[in-house]
């Protein structure tokens, strides 16, 4: 009897695990209200200032202009870091040069916001996927999870290491200003907007100009939509860019963590079950030790092991 | 009811000073970790945030410590009494192996000192697996202290004599035991329920730690049914550690491994590697991931060395009543379960993991193998001091001597396997 409803409850704890098809690809966004950037990168003509600035907004080294100037960069592919929140870097699927901005996609339902053991990333009412250092722990989780691979450690710091990615300059934000790498683009390449209003903007480019971009705004449905949008002339895996789908990652993990323990009533059960097997199996135990051989199982061996009876 | 004593034995030996300077040699690593950071002795960068102190130290050491919740629910919630010899063993395998697991994490975490932030209300976040990992983990390291309480209530009530200032503790302490053993023996049940219950959960949920990552997983792993695969597994690995600790610890102190009990627990892991077996492979098929196994890779290689050598092979082993009541047997066997974990953990972990921008696999640095092996090394004394302090391991009694013929009291040459043999018809 015990056996039966134990595998019952196996049974039914497996069923619990996989994630149901009322799964909703957005557990939580995409948020009504939130800012984006949307980049165009066939306006893109590789100054890297967006860089420069990013670095002296955020305080980040390599100050000097002069040395963003320089096209050696584009010789290697060059990631986001811990010192470097942006990078450009040039591509040539068919023949032609062709820069792609990197950064945090300041994600809808951004993976590092679901993973963090202690909320250190929240999602802001307005996009942004914030930082806040004091919660930081310093476990990595979240750069294990980010499906962009973006935020960066600071390895090399034995005490007081920090998670580094875009911040999307949040204090310009809440000034009323646009990013810093928004603000210093000098061919508009990057526009700053409502995100809404920038999907919009996206989609009237690629009618008025068919020939002219892939029909396919980056970042609009990718992992369950990001605040950063992009429109090219190849499709973005050419530009460095990972293929993705349009489920939000965290959405099987959120659905198994919120089976398992809806309203504790599983864990609950699984206490109840075990305290009345111990309850059952009370009586049985005083016999056993006089038990004759050891050919019985360790569990008690199947059907001759029961022990409601 | 059992009886178990401390063991009188010496402490050093040729394998104590081995295991010190492994300890050590780890240590000097870790100090240099605490200097110059995570980056000046590991291989961890922002490709790979996560190693082996995570696969190994935490994964693996959760998995391999989940002897001591299998072994209180067969003995105490199934009552089988006959094993409540190695309740006590195991118990303290897993109280040490999470306090590890504790110690471990202090090296890997970039802000070692915010450890304790998960406990804080404020910080709360019950969207996360990793928290509720973390949150299982440290309350039921709690509940296996509680567990241990009335070992060293056995052991030091009624001659608590702290020498020298601390003498003024001594009535104070006394008195805690005194409470303790009135109290803990009405409520204990409660306890090991619920370490049973918290193993449960946090043992699964450290497979749901990867299901985060779709795009940066081999296939050959990545299943959103890990967490039931972690569990099971670890299930099935706690009785092979229980095995192979008794069979070591009995070598090592000149006794006789209980291998009436341990033979028959073989046998519960055959039958519950099958079953693991079984959901791996139907989960392959379901998933459609069996054609991955015959392109030549790495992961394809790992995965069967995996599955064959940690699964399959013992599995068959144990089938065999031969080798289940043979030492050497059932060592082997039980090892290959206790490897063949790992080496699952290390696969989910690290061989599977794929960065999007990978430049280079990921190797462990020397320096993250000297810390995970200087853990694993001083976990091994801690328990040899212990079970000299505590009464842990169970008094040989005179039947068992009688029935072994023979007793080797001092140092310990390989078990016999004919005086084994002896025994098991007994």
């Amino acid at each position: 009897m015990d056996r039966r409803e134990f595998t019952k409850l196996l049974g039914s704890m497996g069923l619990a695990l996989v994630p149901g098809k009322a799964a909703a690809s957005h557990p939580h966004g995409p948020l009504a209200d939130g800012v984006g950037v949307l980049v165009d990168t066939t306006v893109c003509i590789g100054c890297r200032k967006c860089e420069w600035a990013c670095n002296r907004s955020n305080n980040l080294p390599e100050e000097e202009l002069s040395s963003f100037e320089s096209k050696a960069a584009f010789d290697s592919y060059r990631r986001p870091d811990a010192s470097h929140y942006t990078v450009v870097n040039e591509f040539k699927p068919n023949g032609e040069a062709i820069w792609a901005k990197t950064q945090c996609m300041h994600c809808e339902d951004p993976a590092c916001v679901s993973a963090c053991i202690v909320s250190a990333f929240k999602k802001r009412s307005d996009g942004v996927v914030a930082y806040d250092l004091s919660r930081c722990l310093g476990c990595r989780y979240c750069i294990l999870a980010c499906p962009f691979q973006i935020p960066a450690y600071e390895y090399d710091n034995a005490f007081t290491p920090q998670v580094r990615k875009c911040t999307f300059c949040i204090e310009r934000l809440d000034e009323g200003k646009a990013p810093a790498c928004v603000s210093i683009c000098p061919v508009e390449c990057l526009t700053y907007g409502k995100r809404e209003e920038l999907i919009e903007l996206a989609h009237r480019k690629i009618e008025r100009n068919p020939d002219r971009y892939v029909d396919h705004v980056y970042g609009e449905h990718e992992v369950g939509g990001t605040s950063w949008l992009y429109l090219s002339s190849v499709p973005m895996t050419e530009l460095g860019f990972p293929d993705l789908g349009t489920d939000a990652v965290p959405c099987v993990t959120e659905t198994i963590q919120h089976s398992i323990f809806k309203n504790f009533i599983p864990p609950i059960a699984l206490f109840a079950f075990l305290c009345q097997i111990m309850w059952l199996t009370r009586e049985h135990g005083n016999s056993d030790d006089a038990e004759k051989s050891d050919t019985v199982d360790a569990y008690g061996g199947g059907d001759e092991g029961g022990t409601a009876s | 009811m059992i009886e178990a004593a401390p063991i009188r034995h010496k402490f050093f030996t040729r394998g104590v000073y081995v295991l010190l300077a492994i300890a050590l040699f780890g240590a000097f690593f870790a100090a240099k970790r605490f200097l110059y950071g995570i980056g000046a002795i590991s291989n961890l960068n922002d490709q790979y945030p996560w190693g082996i102190w995570i696969a190994i130290d935490v994964a693996s050491g959760v998995a391999l410590a989940a002897g001591g919740f299998t072994t209180a629910a067969l003995a105490h919630i199934f009552h089988r009494h006959r094993y409540a010899a190695l309740v006590r063993p195991a118990l303290l395998t897993a109280l040490l192996g999470y306090t590890f697991v504790a110690l471990g994490l202090m090296v890997d975490l970039g802000r070692f000192y915010n450890i304790w932030h998960p406990i804080m209300p404020s910080m709360w976040s019950g969207h996360s697996v990793l928290f509720e990992v973390g949150i299982c983990v440290m309350i039921y390291l709690t509940v296996l202290y509680i567990e241990f309480l009335p070992i060293a209530v056995e052991r030091f009530m009624g001659r608590v004599g702290l020498p020298g200032l601390l003498g003024s503790l001594n009535g104070l302490i006394e008195f805690l035991l005194r409470l303790f053993d009135r109290t803990l023996s009405r409520v204990m049940a409660l306890f090991i329920v619920a370490g049973v219950l918290l193993s449960c959960l946090h043992q699964s949920s450290l497979g749901a730690l990867m299901v985060i990552v779709p795009y940066k997983m081999h296939p050959l792993w990545h299943t959103p049914v890990l967490p039931l695969l972690f569990l099971l597994s670890a299930i099935t690995v706690g009785f092979p550690m229980v095995i192979l600790e008794s069979i070591w610890a009995s070598r090592s102190f000149g006794r006789k491994p209980e291998m009436h009990l341990l033979s028959s627990m073989g046998k519960a892991v055959s039958v519950m590697l099958f079953v693991y077996f079984s959901f791996k492979l139907g989960d392959m098929i379901i998933r459609g991931t069996l054609p991955w196994l015959l392109q030549p890779s790495l992961e394809a290689f790992m995965y069967l060395l995996e599955i064959i050598g940690g699964v399959v092979v013992p599995a068959v082993m144990l089938m065999s009543p031969k080798i289940r009541h043979s030492v050497p047997g059932l060592l082997a066997s039980a090892l290959m379960v206790v490897l063949g974990v790992v080496l699952n953990r290390i696969n989910v972990f690290i061989t599977a993991y794929t960065p999007v921008y990978a430049t280079e696999r990921y190797f462990p640095a020397i320096g993250e193998i000297a810390v995970t092996a200087g853990l694993i090394a001083t976990l091994i004394l801690m328990y040899r001091v212990m079970v000299m302090v505590f009464p842990v391991l169970a008094v040989e009694t005179e039947a068992d001597r009688a029935i072994d013929g023979r007793r080797d009291t001092q140092k310990g040459p390989p078990i016999k396997i004919a005086a084994l043999a002896g025994r098991r018809n007994q």
